[in-house]
């Protein structure tokens, strides 16, 4: 009897196997690298890698701050990334929380700014650049609604941008995240949930990712996104009317990090793309988008963006943020998610 | 082997005499049953389970259910769902019902080509619904814009419930369209006869004929449209707004946040209205019997001139919508930048420094519908067949009836989600006894994808491959095995080229879903194995509407392709194989 069942089992196993037949079945030794960095950077900066390193096969998933986070907490136990790269760092001190991260001093570190790195001597994060706020601008669009462009988040809250506005939902995106950090860190809790309630008067709709907001306001269909830095620089390269506007009062910012998984094998390759994604050679790449990188490497601050970036970033207390990040996004939650219930 | 116990008193009941080929039937179906068990049965289980647990495992019994319900941030989607699905059923089933007396009951021209256009939309993924809506209704859409300025705009306010109905009628239009034209066809002349005999008017005639005739089919239509609108994802994705409905809160929950448990309890929630619309719609369509008895007289429809013209304007009219829907997305794909520069060119469907995979996605997509086509068509009639045609075990055979008509009462969302508990899980913990799961290497592969799709469309074709079979006369089994002939020598020498027409057309349907498919395999896919559908809407979460535009046109013209392909291949099957038809 238990030969039959036995037989049954297999047959249904077979079954299942003869559509199986296919999957890219690699065995050889491949790195997995998580990153929330944007898909039309990732290749410009991989290929250097894999012209140092060809001996590597990296393998990409890419997705949006919070989901990677997400699926890193989400495979706590059983972790299946070797290495992240480029996510901001208020996510990765949660990860730290959780004890899923190995320490590791990439080659260069002390060239990196102490402000881009984990503190302790053998680091459990080390920053590549920061990103920040900026509000993407529909020329086009806002000359014909005669509406002025916005210039600091003051002006978000005016009537008249009501459902003018297009923002990245923070339990999600990274940009939204910080953004909600910075408006609370710089007016204070009370004072920040009160702007956060008029600003929600304002908002068309909620966006799943952070570069959607500046893509929408590209296409004309909402005339404000909040958004990034860099999204509306490239934009406006491809030929959308776009102009990036970051706010008076300073933008919110996260810094993008890299860090080792603790798992039980740690493989070489990792600590070899580690070193690689802080060289100088990656670096000028990515100073050539983004304005604030771990370390000065004398490339001229992109187009677009104001003289002196570093004096646009507020002071950012990223243990704070990591603290009350839980918090603040069941607050936000609670408090915004249905905006049909709010008409 | 867990569930050994449970199954062997059903060995000991067999008789003692050994029969090899009933033994091999008997085998034959109880895999059948174990096979729709193990697909079907145990991973909705799962999530059901899942759904009365906490975060870490532990049982929480209706705790998680008390807070959705409490928490009206999420309890108001179900309200939402009910609404639009409900709204759109009554639109769809109206327009449907209209389009498809005009093909079965009027005289108009090219039946032929109305047709065939009103099924374009089940070519193409339930997101180029909403993206299609969003370059004619968003705020820089064609009609919003009044074709870039040329003419006034108006402007209907899309996201939301609006642009939700709008794209969920579009969706569920074919289908009322064509399981009313089914029961259209169905009627018997004489009725009509003896109505217009007895002196009744055509509107009376309407109501107590034709309406009461079609009764079942209309029944069944409505509950068809609202459960597809109900569970459906792909288009409130994009035009939803921050309108808030069951399947994308699903998708918020399991995707953006990661909260599985919340994920599965919005998937009870989402499963409780379908499964009862399923059980009505079953419990109704027992009571049908049949209108075509053996003396029935084909309705030929009569010459009214009046009447043809109105349908034939109504058809235009819908042929005209239907048409500019799909060429506005084939437009919108190969504009430069809209509305700001609209020179044509061919970049969007580049794809490069896009995500969701581009062109690896697409070919993996084709892989899939392929193998689900395959592997599909071969499980369903071969169940089927089973079922349908082998004597004795009449309850199992009931039981693997049952279990096959299961799958069109799940949800894609709802099978993608309860395969991830299932297939994902380590180990499967059964009244305290740890299992380890000897199918966890299926996950992210291939072949859970393939499976998903299809248990996924599995009714359908389950269903499509027993009416085939039925119109096979019992004999021929009767016949070979007193001929000593083993029944599977008699279903491949004539059950399968005598129903090749049917096989053909349930690869067909495999195919074609598997292509367009978002909701199932959006939860199972891997990096790896990155698919078309699935980037089209990765492409719209990160704002890449044209892209995501252009890969949902690579994919209806696979599907249109596949369709005419499919059209040639069985004009020749048919020669070859259904002579038997008309010579008998």
């Amino acid at each position: 009897m238990k030969k039959i069942g036995k037989l049954t089992m297999t047959a249904v196993i077979g079954l299942i196997l003869t559509a199986l037949f296919s999957g890219p079945g690699a065995f050889a030794e491949e790195l997995l690298v998580y990153t929330a960095l944007e898909d039309d950077e990732i290749p410009r900066y991989l290929e250097l890698f894999k012209k140092e390193h060809p001996e590597i096969t990296v393998k990409i998933v890419r997705d949006s701050t919070g989901i990677v986070t997400a699926k890193l907490l989400a495979e706590k136990d059983n972790p299946r990334a070797d290495v992240v790269w480029g996510t901001a760092a208020t996510s990765l001190l949660v990860c730290d929380q959780n004890g899923m991260l190995e320490g590791y001093a990439p080659k260069g570190l002390e060239k990196v700014r102490p402000e881009f790195r984990d503190p302790r001597e053998i680091p459990h994060w080390v920053g590549i650049k920061a990103w920040m706020t900026g509000l993407c601008v529909n020329t086009v669009e806002i000359g014909a609604l005669k509406i002025p462009a916005p210039e600091s988040y003051a002006d978000l809250i005016k009537p008249e941008y009501k459902n003018q506005i297009v923002m990245p939902n923070p339990a999600s995106s990274g940009t939204g995240f910080l953004t909600v950090s910075a408006v609370l860190q710089m007016m204070g809790e009370e004072k920040g949930w009160d702007y956060l309630d008029k600003l929600h008067e304002n908002i068309a709709r909620y966006t799943h990712s952070g570069s959607k907001p500046c893509k929408l306001a590209g296409a004309g269909e909402v005339p404000i996104g909040i958004s990034f830095g860099y999204r509306g620089f490239i934009q406006k390269q491809k030929g959308e009317p776009v102009m990036t506007v970051f706010p008076k009062e300073g933008s919110g910012w996260d810094v993008e990090a890299n860090a080792m998984i603790k798992k039980a094998v740690i493989k070489e390759s990792a600590k070899i793309f580690l070193d690689w994604a802080i060289s100088e050679p990656v670096m000028k790449e990515y100073a050539k988008v983004y304005p604030v990188t771990a370390y000065a490497t004398g490339m001229p601050v992109p187009e677009g963006f104001p003289e002196n970036p570093e004096k646009q970033l507020i002071k950012n207390d990223f243990q704070w943020a990591a603290k009350n990040r839980a918090a603040i996004l069941e607050k936000w939650t609670q408090r915004y998610d249905t905006k049909s219930e709010a008409k | 082997m867990p569930d050994n116990a449970i199954r062997t008193p059903l060995f000991f009941s067999l008789p003692e005499t050994f029969d090899g080929d009933k033994w091999i039937c008997r085998i034959l179906i109880l895999l059948v049953c174990v096979w729709l068990a193990t697909v079907v049965f145990l991973p909705v289980f799962g999530l059901l389970s899942k759904s009365l647990t906490d975060a870490d495992g532990n049982f929480a019994g209706l705790a998680n259910f008390v807070y959705y319900f409490q928490t009206p941030a999420l309890s108001g989607s179900l309200t939402n769902s009910l609404f639009v699905s409900g709204l759109t059923m009554l639109i769809s089933v109206s327009l449907g019902f209209f389009y498809a007396y005009a093909l079965t009951r009027t005289n108009i021209p090219a039946k032929g080509f109305f047709r065939g256009l009103a099924m374009m939309p089940l070519f193409a993924p339930t997101l180029l619904n909403g993206i299609a809506l969003v370059y004619l209704f968003g705020r820089q859409g064609l009609i919003t814009r009044g074709f870039f300025g040329t003419l006034p705009g108006w402007d209907i306010g899309l996201y939301g419930p609006v642009g939700i109905i709008i794209s969920e009628v579009i969706f569920t239009f074919p289908q009322a369209m064509l399981i009313l034209s089914v029961a259209l066809r169905m009627t018997d002349a004489r009725l009509y006869e003896a109505s217009y005999s007895l002196g009744a008017s055509k509107w009376r005639t309407f109501f107590t004929v034709t309406l009461p005739g079609i009764k079942y089919g209309l029944i069944s239509a409505v509950f068809v449209c609202f459960i597809l609108a109900f569970t459906d994802f792909g288009a409130p994705k994009v035009v939803g707004g921050n309108y808030n409905i069951l399947a994308t809160d699903i998708y918020k929950q399991v995707i953006g946040q990661q909260n599985f448990v919340m994920g599965a309890v919005v998937s009870v929630v989402l499963l409780i209205p379908t499964v009862i619309a399923f059980v009505a719609d079953r419990i109704a369509q027992r009571k049908q019997v049949s209108m075509i008895a053996a003396r029935s007289v084909p309705l030929i429809p009569e010459a009214d001139k009046v009447k043809d013209r109105l349908f034939l304007g109504y058809c235009s009219l819908m042929a005209f919508l239907i048409i500019a829907f799909f060429a506005t997305a084939l437009f919108a794909s190969l504009v430069k930048i809209w509305p700001y520069d609209l020179s044509l060119s061919l970049h969007h469907y580049n794809f490069r420094r896009m995500g969701g995979g581009g062109y690896a996605s697409f070919f993996n997509s084709i892989r899939m519908s392929f193998y689900s086509a395959l592997a599909g068509t071969a499980i369903t009639f071969a169940s089927a067949y089973l079922v349908e045609k082998t004597g004795g075990m009449r309850s199992l055979r009931q039981g693997a009836y049952f279990l096959s008509i299961l799958p069109l009462a799940l949800p894609g969302l709802v099978i993608g989600l309860a395969y991830i508990f299932f297939f994902n899980a380590p180990a499967w913990t059964v009244l305290g006894i740890t299992i380890p799961n000897p199918l966890n290497f299926l996950y992210a592969t291939m072949g859970i994808l393939v499976l998903s799709n299809v248990v996924h469309f599995y009714t359908v074709s389950f269903l499509t491959a027993t009416t085939a079979l039925k119109q096979l006369d019992q004999e021929f089994e009767t016949v070979s095995e007193s001929m000593g002939v083993p029944f599977y020598k008699t279903f491949f020498r004539v059950t399968v080229p005598v129903c090749l027409p049917a096989i053909l057309e349930i690869g067909m349907y495999y195919f074609v879903n598997s292509m367009a498919t978002v909701s199932a395999v959006i939860f199972l896919y891997s990096a790896d194995i990155p698919l078309a559908s699935v980037a089209v809407a990765n492409m719209d979460d990160a704002g890449d509407t044209a892209p995501a535009c252009a890969m949902s046109v690579l994919i209806v013209l696979t599907n249109v392709l596949v369709r005419i392909l499919y059209g040639i291949l069985t004009k020749g099957v048919h020669k070859k194989t259904q002579a038997w038809t008309s010579a008998g």
